[in-house]
Formats: structure tokens, C-alpha cells, sequence
């Protein structure tokens, strides 16, 4: 077995047995990566020495015992909205392109004291807009399972990058979707967990009250992990929370018995693709199985979640992105007259196409005359969908869906109707308005050789059923004769390929 | 011409003496080298997020309490968007929706009675920084030092009529607001700065006139020009038949005119929202109860007390109290042992009148308060005269000079030497025979004079009493 197809909790366990040094793990991700990032095009940053020196840091540390956590040695990757001290922080746009911050974010200062490596920072669609990492003003990454197709967003790096086995874990972050949906087109487990649970100082905003940096892994149990090892609360962080039941992973051995499941009828309905509907069929049937209760039912307002969440959002962007000016850091336009001028042609030039269309509508639902029926309305529906949810949760401990309406869609067919883009984060933006955690699991592959995730969403602070379920549909689909979700294409060739030697899971 | 009346009303803008800044734990100091109290969150750095000081909360309460203020349980922050250097995120974290306060008032003792101007909110925000353009390379440099640091605006109603109502309020809030320890209230260091609203009707009307806002005001002076200014020019362009346009206006105190800076039309939309980084504030009614238990006495309580306890006139009091520091120097000098009436002499005439032509504030006394109460007490036991212990307080005031010390270092000592005494008065009354026969004539007024012959002879250290005394003798006996 090659060290980089072992899970983080795996790499982990041996580290600490001496089986597997640091050093020799970092080096076999940053093989993987040599081999791979042709083809994957994850990482818009890779730190070769940084990392090494890293290694045999932690090496020392974990021998001295002040590295004793679950994930200790294991090389991890970033998100690049999120800061690391020293190393370049993009946000995937042209406006931060040689912005090198002098401060961690609070979860990149956590991976360190737990004894992580950082190899790099990964793509994503501009300022963490976009469902396809298409919007990154510097690379086009690719799903690791077919290339010619998209590995969502806009944690799409972080995604590919933990699917194609160049790193053991990633950081994402999800105001939309933007973890669970890359996690389900490829194949990873990723969980964005409850508002407030993991501190977003040092996270690039895009929507304030919906950001959430949440664990990408290849199973829930390594999601699990880094979520424990992210999830404080930070003083830094005036929406951080105070919980003191983020031992995760204590979870993942419970039963799912006696836990009950709801599908939303409206996440069925007839537009819904039959891959997609099937994985959730079989993840119904699996926890059934396991001794779990799963009942439909009408979760209601969904026809308001996509204007809902693109009002909140946008209107929180335009405010968010004003301090990117060209005057004090970042991107400024090489020619100007005055200030005024230098504003706009910096940002002009700066920012990407969705991101200024976002600027744009959040500018004009916050503009007076029209504060009151956009922003004031939408903030509004925001408490209904929570009181929808509330009631939800009254009947179930688990409420069962897809998390993206398809599988991963081809490269370039999704910026040239942004409308239609938007609408395919209707499972998931719900989650971020009520400040839910949802957690995306590997189900099974379609006939086109592409993965499918279903998403468990839970009430607020219940990521330990999320877990446990989780783990659950894990097992089940193991049983089946799938054991893992990754698909390195240096391993598996090109696109046509990964169809043929992808193992049918839970078939 | 017809009689007009001004209608005023100021948003006052205070620097919080708070010892961090409202959303870091940058220091506030004033006049630090550029960008040196500064980190990630008062230079907008990406990822990096406001966190409140509580202090400003509570200083903000403290202020609204003051001020009579209802105050907002449940208050929030919200965004003003817009796009200047020295505000590095491009919006200013302010109060628009709930500020913390609302509806108070001040009462002010004007000449002619008091007056209530009402307060219609008062809420917190954070400073700006600041911008330095460097005309020699034809370029502007930002100083954050200054931003983040935490401000309140008190807004008040329309209840103005006059310069002298404005300056009267303005006093007021400088008062609290220094009593309270909230702020130092500089108009000239920018810690307090105030816009004028300002409109013209005509006399008994009912309806307010189109106002114009004033700015750049940087002294009270300056402030009772620019009111001066504006009535006159808004009445002549009613005169004249043509409108007043809403605008705000720059007061240029060199020129003593305004020009328009923006009219309405151009009014920036701010596209104000709730802060998300900021979760709602709620203030428990037991932490109200608090602040209002600790609120310092106020000017106007002090004065009041000081007449009734110590029998000061109602001038005097008012002299003592303007000034927190000057109140406190009055309480630590009656402390040390000084009679109130002889301390607020010396502080009311003496104190106050070197503090003016050194262009100084009380907060400057050099010397201790147990230093004037020594005085005193030297002055009362007769050890100097009056002029020897002026001599004295100069030194004191100039150089914090020891009272004792300094009277013992200059020979100031009264000289209780009768015989001396004696023998000086007889040679002034020998050498001034006319002052003699006009004093047998029956003007007394004349002993005076042969008084401040015996000072002059005796360099001062005579007891005046005294040496009145002698001369009655010597003028009895012959």
C-alpha cells in the first residue's frame, strides 16, 4: 500500500507507531503532487521546502510529545481564502495576486499546533464565488476522477486535491455550498459545520454571517478529526461560539439506530437527476438498514432559499470586497488619474467577471430605496427558512438530501448561464441561512464514472449524528464492495480510463 | 428687514480617552510616529474581523446617562459604505438602525435662566485615519494610528437660537464629558469636533428653513464666527430672494467665509447595514444600574455644593467647577488642611489668572494642591505677607517651587522684630512730615501711604498690620 492511499487518521496512527515518519509522508505528497498537478491543476501554491522543514519540526515535536493530537504529521492543504503567515493568499484573484499576509488565519494556526503540515494552498472559483473553481483567475482545476470534467465549487482544489491523493486532508470553506458540493463531485467527505464553531479570523470573508472553513477528508472519520482540531472558540472572532462537545470523533463508532431521518419531498422532485436520486435512495436504505427510522416529509420555502441566499450574500460581497482599493495591498492599476480613477480601474481590472456581477447586485439591494424590500425582506425569509428548519428538527435528528442536483458537469458548461449556476445551489444554501452543519458523504459512482454524495444535514451543534450517520453510510457502502473515493489520475490515466477501472461501489 | 431667527443644531463627534482602540487592542495615544499603533484589523487586512471593547460600551453609557438618555437594551452596528483612504475597509463600522442612546437632553444655565437642548441619539463608532499629503512629491500618506479609535456622536434636536447657546452646550458636553473621564474634549486636537446645522426663519414662523451643515471647526471661536457667517449669509440670500440650498459648507477661519463642499443631490448612499461580523449588543438593565450608580458629581451638582458647603459665591463656584481638573486641585487643597474660602481665592484669581497668560489648562498646575494649602497656612499664620506669598505662588506656579523652602531660600519672612519695627516707622514719620499734619487733619487715608513707606524701608517682610500699628502708636504718643 502506497503511503498517500492511507486516510489522515491512518497516516496518523502509524506516525505515532513509527512506522511512517513525517518526512517520509510530506515526500510522498509532494511526489504525488509532481506526478499529478498536470492533470489536477488543485494548488495555486506549493512550498516544497517549507513543508519539509516543517516535517522534521513536527518529527521532533511529536518524539517530544508536544505533538499528540490524531492528526499529528499528517500534510494537509488550504484553501486559498484563508491566511498562512508568510506564504501567498490569493483568494484565486488577480486583485490579491502578490498578497503574502503577515498573520494565520485561527484554523491554519490550529492544523499547526496540532502538528500539521501545510504543503500549499489550493485553487478555487475567485473570493470563493462560483460553483466550479472556473472563476480562479489563475487555473483551471480538473476532477481527478475525469479530467474533462469540473471538480465543483469553490472549494474545488481543496477537493481534487484530497480526491487525487496529493494531500491527506484539506481546509475549505462552504457560504453556499462551497465544501459540500466539490466533496460530492469528488468523492471526498466534507462537512461545513455549525455557524460559529470554527473561527473565521483570518478567512477572506465573502459572506460574513454564511462563511464557515470546514475539514475536507477522505473519510468521515478524517473529517471528523480536523474538525476537532479546527473547532474553538476564538476571542478573535466576535461570531465564534463556546461548545464543549467538539470531541468528534467519539461519534463515529455510536449506531445509527433509533436515529430518525427525513427527506424533504421537495429535494425529489422530478427535475432531479436519477444518479443523483439514486444515491440517496441507497444512503435511505443503508441507514434504514442500520436500524434508523426515514420518513418524507414538506420542508417548505424552498422556491426562497436561492434569492434568499444570493440577496444576503451579494449585498455582505459588496461590503466584504471594498477594502481590495489598490491602496493599501494587492492589485493596482498600473496607470490612473487621481483617486477616484484609481479605484476604479484597480478593482475593474482587479476583480473577475462573477465576482463584479455579485459587487453589482449587492450593491443595489443595499442601495437606499431599495434596502427595505431586497436586504430588510430577505433577512426576513432568512428567520422563516430557520423556523422551517427548527420545525424540521422537532421530528428528526437527520435531515437526508443531495448535496448538488448532478454529478461534476463538463469543464466550460457552466459560467455562460450564471442563472442557472445559481439555481444548482438549491440543496445547499439553505443550510448556510440557518447556520446548520451539513456534511457531504461519498454514495456511489454514476455510469459516466463520477462519484455522487448525499448530504446529511443536522440542527444546530448536532455534527456528532451528522458523524455517526456518516460513518454509517460508509460502512455500508465498504460492505458493498467499495473502501475508498479517490481516483489519482496518475494512477488511474485519463479521463476515458477512470470510468473503466473506477470499481462500481455499492452495486 | 424683517427679524429672523437662527435655528442650530450640532452632531458632536468625541474621541473616547479609552486605552485601546473600539474593535483591537491597539493603543489610542495621541502622537505616536505614523502607523505604529496599528495591526491587521485597524488596516482592514483581509480575514481579519472587529471584536468590541467593552470600555466603549461603557463609556458610551456613561455619556447617555449623563445626558439623560433612554437607552437602547438591544443596539447593533452597522456598515456606512464609503470609499476613502483613511478608512481602510472602505466602510466605517457606525450606529445607524439602534444607536446605544436617544433621547436626552442638557441643560445649560444661560444668563437669562436655564435652557434644555435635547439630544436626539447618541451612538458609537470608530475613527479614521489619517491623511497627510506630502506636496513636495506630490503625493498622500495614510497614518492609521488613529483608526479604530473609538468616538461617540452626540446628535442634538434643532433647540439652538444663538452663538452663544452653542458655545454654552458645547461647554456643557466639554464638562460632562471630562467630569465623566470619558474624554478630554480638544477642539484644537480634533478629541472633540462639532458640525453645525444651521437654518434662518423668520421670526414666530413654525417651519424650519433649509439648513446647511458646517464643518471644519476647530475652536469655540471659530465656531461663534462660523454661526455668525452663516446667519448672515443665509439672510441675505433670503433678502435677496433667493433660496438657501441644502449643502454642507467648509469654514475657512483665516478668510471668516464658507464655501460649499457637496450639495444634497450629490449625498452619498451610504448603503448602511447590520454589521455581520458583529453580533447585537445587549446591555442587562443591572449594568445600567451600575454605570448610573458610579456617574461622578457633575459640574452643576459641584458648583451647588460648593456654594452651600463651603459658602462660596455662585461666580465663584462656577470658576472652581468649569474645569474637572481645576475642582479636583480645589477638593486636594481643602484636603490638605486649607480654609475653602482662602483656596478658592488663590485658585479663582491667582491660578487662573497665570494659567491664562501662559495659555494653559488647569490639568497643567505644575504644583502639588498640599503646595498652595501650605501657602496658606504660611500667609494665615503670618509668616509672609500678602505680597511675599504672591511672590511665593509665582514661583510655585512657575517652577513647582516648595513653598517653605522657597520662603526660607528668599528671606521672605515677615520680620517680627518690634523694635525695628518701632524704629522704621519713626524714621517714615520723620521723613514725611507733610503725610504727618494731613493725618492729624483727620485723613487716615494717608497711613496708607506711610504703610508702604515702612514696606519699602523694611524690603517687604514687614507685617502690614503691623506696621499700621506701630504707626498709630507713634502718632498717638506725639
Amino acid at each position: 500500500m502506497h503511503i498517500t492511499d492511507h486516510t489522515a487518521t491512518e497516516l496518523a496512527e502509524k506516525i505515532k507507531l513509527g512506522e511512517i515518519g513525517v518526512t517520509e509522508a510530506v515526500k510522498a505528497s509532494l511526489e504525488r503532487i509532481g506526478a499529478s498537478e498536470r492533470a489536477v491543476g488543485a494548488f495555486l501554491t506549493v512550498e516544497p521546502e517549507k513543508a519539509l522543514e516543517r516535517a522534521r519540526e513536527v518529527e521532533d515535536g511529536i518524539r517530544s510529545g508536544r505533538y499528540a493530537g490524531p492528526l499529528a504529521g499528517v500534510p494537509v492543504a488550504v484553501k486559498d481564502n484563508i491566511c498562512t503567515n508568510g506564504t501567498r493568499t490569493t483568494c484565486a484573484s488577480r486583485i490579491l495576486e502578490n498578497f503574502v499576509p503577515f498573520y494565520d488565519a485561527t484554523a491554519v494556526k490550529l492544523l499547526e499546533d496540532a502538528g500539521m503540515v501545510i504543503l500549499g494552498k489550493t485553487n478555487m472559483d475567485e473570493f470563493a464565488m462560483g460553483s466550479t473553481t472556473e472563476t480562479s483567475a489563475f487555473a483551471v482545476t480538473k476532477n481527478p476522477w475525469n479530467t474533462g470534467h469540473v471538480p465543483g465549487g469553490s472549494s474545488g482544489g481543496s477537493c481534487a486535491a484530497v480526491a487525487a491523493g496529493e494531500c491527506f486532508a484539506a481546509l475549505g470553506s462552504d457560504t453556499g455550498g462551497s465544501i459540500r458540493q466539490p466533496s460530492s463531485y469528488c468523492g471526498v467527505a466534507g462537512i461545513k459545520p455549525t455557524y460559529g464553531t470554527v473561527s473565521r479570523y483570518g478567512l477572506i470573508a465573502y459572506a460574513s454571517s454564511l462563511d464557515q472553513i470546514g475539514p475536507i477528508g477522505r473519510s468521515v472519520s478524517d473529517c471528523a478529526a480536523l474538525l476537532s482540531v479546527i473547532a474553538a472558540h476564538d476571542e478573535k472572532d466576535s461570531t465564534s461560539v463556546k461548545r464543549g462537545d467538539t470531541d468528534f470523533m467519539s461519534a463515529l463508532g455510536d449506531s445509527p439506530r433509533g436515529l430518525r431521518i427525513g427527506i424533504p419531498n421537495e429535494y425529489l422532485s422530478d427535475g432531479l437527476d436519477p444518479d443523483v436520486r439514486d444515491a440517496v435512495g441507497r444512503a435511505a436504505e443503508w441507514l434504514k438498514d442500520a436500524g434508523a427510522t426515514v420518513d418524507c416529509f414538506d420542508l417548505g420555502l424552498m422556491e426562497y432559499t436561492i434569492p434568499t441566499y444570493y440577496v444576503i450574500a451579494s449585498a455582505e460581497a459588496s461590503s466584504n470586497l471594498e477594502r481590495f482599493d489598490g491602496v493599501k495591498y494587492g492589485y493596482r492599476a498600473a496607470e490612473y488619474e487621481g483617486l477616484h480613477d484609481m479605484y476604479k480601474r484597480s478593482r475593474s481590472e482587479g476583480f473577475g467577471e462573477e465576482v463584479k456581477r455579485r459587487i453589482m447586485l449587492g450593491s443595489f439591494v443595499l442601495s437606499s430605496g431599495y434596502y427595505d424590500a431586497y436586504y430588510l425582506k430577505a433577512l426576513r425569509v432568512k428567520a422563516l427558512i430557520k423556523r422551517a428548519f427548527d420545525d424540521a428538527f422537532s421530528r428528526f435528528d437527520i435531515i437526508l438530501g443531495p448535496a448538488a442536483p448532478t454529478a461534476a458537469p463538463k469543464l466550460g458548461t457552466s459560467l455562460s448561464d450564471p442563472m442557472k449556476m445559481y439555481l444548482s445551489d438549491i440543496y445547499t444554501v439553505a443550510v448556510n441561512l440557518a447556520g446548520l452543519p451539513g456534511l457531504s458523504v461519498p454514495c456511489t459512482v454514476n455510469g459516466l464514472g463520477l462519484p455522487v454524495g448525499v448530504q446529511l444535514i443536522g440542527d444546530c451543534f448536532a455534527e456528532k449524528k451528522l458523524f455517526t450517520a456518516g460513518a454509517a453510510i460508509e460502512a455500508a457502502r465498504a460492505a458493498d464492495g467499495e473502501t475508498r473515493f479517490t481516483r489519482p489520475v496518475s494512477v488511474c490515466g485519463g479521463a476515458e480510463e477512470a470510468a473503466h477501472t473506477g470499481k462500481e461501489c455499492a452495486r | 428687514m424683517k427679524q429672523y431667527e437662527t435655528v442650530i443644531g450640532l452632531e458632536v463627534h468625541v474621541e473616547l480617552a479609552t486605552r485601546t482602540k473600539i474593535f483591537c487592542g491597539c493603543r489610542t495615544d495621541f502622537g505616536a510616529a505614523p502607523n505604529t499603533h496599528v495591526c491587521p484589523v485597524c488596516t482592514g487586512m483581509p480575514g481579519s474581523l472587529p471584536v468590541l471593547n467593552r470600555k466603549v460600551v461603557e463609556f458610551a453609557l456613561r455619556a447617555g446617562l449623563a445626558l439623560n438618555c433612554e437607552i437602547n437594551r438591544y443596539c447593533k452596528f452597522d456598515r456606512k459604505n464609503y470609499f476613502y483612504p483613511d478608512n481602510p475597509q472602505n466602510y466605517q463600522i457606525s450606529q445607524l438602525y439602534l444607536p446605544i442612546c436617544h433621547d436626552g437632553y442638557a441643560e445649560l444655565d444661560l444668563p437669562n435662566g436655564k435652557k434644555r437642548v435635547g439630544i436626539h441619539e447618541i451612538h458609537m463608532e470608530e475613527d479614521a485615519g489619517k491623511l497627510v499629503h506630502d506636496e513636495w512629491t506630490d503625493s498622500s500618506l495614510v497614518d492609521y494610528n488613529r483608526s479604530g479609535v473609538p468616538l461617540i456622536e452626540i446628535v442634538s434636536e434643532p433647540d439652538m437660537r444663538s452663538a452663544e447657546e452653542v458655545i454654552a452646550y458645547l461647554e456643557h458636553l466639554q464638562s460632562t464629558m471630562r467630569y465623566l473621564g470619558v474624554s478630554d474634549c480638544r477642539l484644537q486636537e480634533g478629541s472633540m469636533r462639532a458640525d453645525v446645522n444651521l437654518s434662518v426663519r423668520e421670526a414666530g414662523s413654525k417651519t424650519y428653513g433649509t439648513r446647511t451643515e458646517m464643518k471644519n471647526l476647530n475652536s469655540l471661536k471659530a465656531i461663534a464666527r462660523a454661526i455668525e457667517g452663516e446667519r448672515e449669509r443665509q439672510i441675505e440670500l433670503l433678502e435677496e430672494g433667493r433660496p438657501v440650498v441644502q449643502e454642507t459648507r467648509r469654514w475657512d477661519d483665516n478668510k471668516e467665509s464658507s464655501h460649499a463642499m457637496r450639495s444634497k443631490e450629490d449625498a452619498k448612499d451610504y448603503r448602511y447595514f447590520p454589521d455581520p461580523d458583529l453580533p447585537p449588543i445587549r446591555i442587562p438593565d443591572a449594568w445600567i444600574e451600575q454605570i448610573k450608580a458610579d456617574l461622578p458629581e457633575l459640574k452643576e451638582a459641584k458648583a451647588a455644593r460648593y456654594q452651600s458647603e463651603y459658602g462660596l459665591s455662585a461666580y465663584d463656584a462656577g470658576l472652581l467647577t468649569a474645569d474637572k481638573a481645576l475642582a479636583e486641585f480645589f477638593e486636594g487643597t481643602i484636603a490638605a488642611g486649607a480654609a475653602p474660602k482662602k483656596a478658592a481665592n488663590w485658585l479663582t484669581g491667582e491660578t487662573l489668572r497665570l494659567l491664562k497668560e501662559s495659555e494653559q489648562e488647569a490639568s497643567s498646575i505644575r504644583f502639588a494642591p498640599e503646595s498652595l494649602a501650605k501657602l496658606i497656612g504660611l500667609a494665615e499664620r503670618g509668616v509672609v505677607n500678602n505680597r511675599s506669598a504672591k511672590e511665593v505662588f509665582a514661583a510655585m506656579f512657575a517652577e513647582n517651587a516648595d513653598p517653605e523652602a522657597y520662603v526660607e531660600a528668599h528671606g521672605l519672612k515677615v520680620e517680627n522684630d518690634a523694635g525695628l519695627l518701632a524704629e522704621t516707622a519713626k524714621r517714615v514719620l520723620d521723613a514725611n512730615p507733610k503725610a504727618v499734619a494731613e493725618y492729624r487733619e483727620g485723613k487716615e487715608k494717608v497711613l496708607g501711604f506711610l504703610v508702604g513707606q515702612i514696606m519699602r524701608e523694611m524690603h517687604g517682610k514687614a507685617d502690614p498690620a503691623q506696621a499700621n500699628e506701630a504707626l498709630r502708636n507713634l502718632l498717638s504718643k506725639q
